[in-house]
């Protein structure tokens, strides 16, 4: 059973992740700034959602309470999600939601690729099947955040409010505690020192393409791994939970 | 949804289902550039497994014959029934002829 608590927080972590930006993303939909990027978007925000419903199918596994998926979707409080504080900020305008996109994309593919080693089989198989969406998400966010940096003055400037503010959520993603740690021992987990470097490595060629800069590393905000949230998690649960919450077992 | 909003231009779209066959018109939409058109036909058009590959074609790329010729483009055809090869016979397993 010690094994099994940092697997149950670990898998958590993972599909809370895809959860609220599939949340977050999908709040998009009949708004995107075009029709055709509005398809787009909610094909990637239903990407991540069946990413976080392969994570939290196998959270209620692993649990061994009976719960399923939905259940931990749609029953849990603010205080029990363990996603990052990047994933529940607010969307903003088109420049903000695609550099939070491109943040946690390019942390995300090479978390997953290593993901796919994982000694826990079932985790790869996720983790397999995933790369390849993730892959394609991020070429799609890069796109767009050098478009934006690249583009006319306005358009730089929000890429460039957007990535100086979302910043400080970036160093919650290579936060490793004591889940974290046992995991990587087990060989379930890789070392974020590797998916870091890959990180800086995409943050680099991106951001010079785009002529953005690359904000200094400065106060780094954490506790969603540990279930504290932003004043924006509540919110976004009471609309992704009203309707369990309102008709308890609702189903159609 | 007539005006486009950005002035984006209008790309064609062709997708190959399969290797080995054609590209075949399935619609158009709205990007910015080729890259993007591409990009976004891939999110519009191949969302159930329709494609392996994808063409897009600026709009404005294509010069279309116009309906007022098509009397004197097509109806004269249509008694030259000479023209079709319905005496050659088709091999056996030959799928797409």
């Amino acid at each position: 059973m010690a094994q099994q608590l940092p697997l149950l927080t670990y898998l958590l972590r993972r599909g809370d992740d895809n959860l609220i930006l599939g949340q977050r993303l999908g709040e998009w939909c009949g708004h995107g700034p075009q029709l055709e990027e509005d398809i787009a978007l909610a094909n990637r925000a239903l990407d991540v959602i069946g990413q976080a419903r392969n994570y939290l199918q196998y959270a209620g596994e692993v649990e061994g309470k009976q719960r399923t998926e939905d259940d931990l979707a749609f029953l849990r409080p603010e205080r029990e999600f363990v996603n990052c504080k990047l994933v529940e900020q607010h969307n903003g305008d088109y420049a903000h939601t695609m550099v939070r996109s491109f943040l946690y994309d390019a942390w995300h593919l090479p978390l997953q690729k290593a993901l796919t080693k994982s000694s826990d089989e079932r985790i790869a198989a996720i983790a397999g099947k995933a790369v390849k969406e993730i892959s394609y998400h991020l070429r799609a966010s890069s796109d767009w955040v050098i478009r934006f940096g690249d583009g006319t003055a306005e358009s730089k400037e929000r890429a460039q409010n957007a990535l100086n503010a979302l910043w400080t959520y970036t160093g919650e993603l290579f936060v490793q505690d004591e889940v974290d740690q046992a995991l990587i021992k087990a060989g379930v987990a890789p070392d974020m020192a590797k998916i870091k470097a890959e990180f800086d490595r995409t943050m680099d060629r991106v951001l010079a393409e785009a002529t953005l800069e690359r904000p200094a590393d400065a106060y780094m905000a954490t506790g969603g791994r540990q279930g504290v949230h932003s004043e924006h998690m509540g919110l976004l649960l009471a609309e992704m939970q009203y309707l369990q919450r309102a008709y308890p077992g609702a189903e159609w | 949804m007539s005006e486009n909003p950005n002035n984006w231009p209008l790309w064609e779209v062709f997708i190959q289902s399969k290797r080995g066959l054609d590209h075949k018109h399935v619609g158009s939409l709205h990007a910015p550039d080729a890259r993007l058109a591409i990009e976004n036909a891939r999110d519009v058009y191949t969302r159930r497994q329709e494609g392996n590959s994808i063409w897009v074609v600026p709009a404005n790329a294509i010069s279309a014959s116009q309906p007022d010729d098509a009397e004197m483009f097509f109806d004269p055809a249509d008694d030259k029934t000479y023209r079709h090869p319905t005496f050659y016979s088709i091999p056996e397993g030959a799928k797409y002829i």
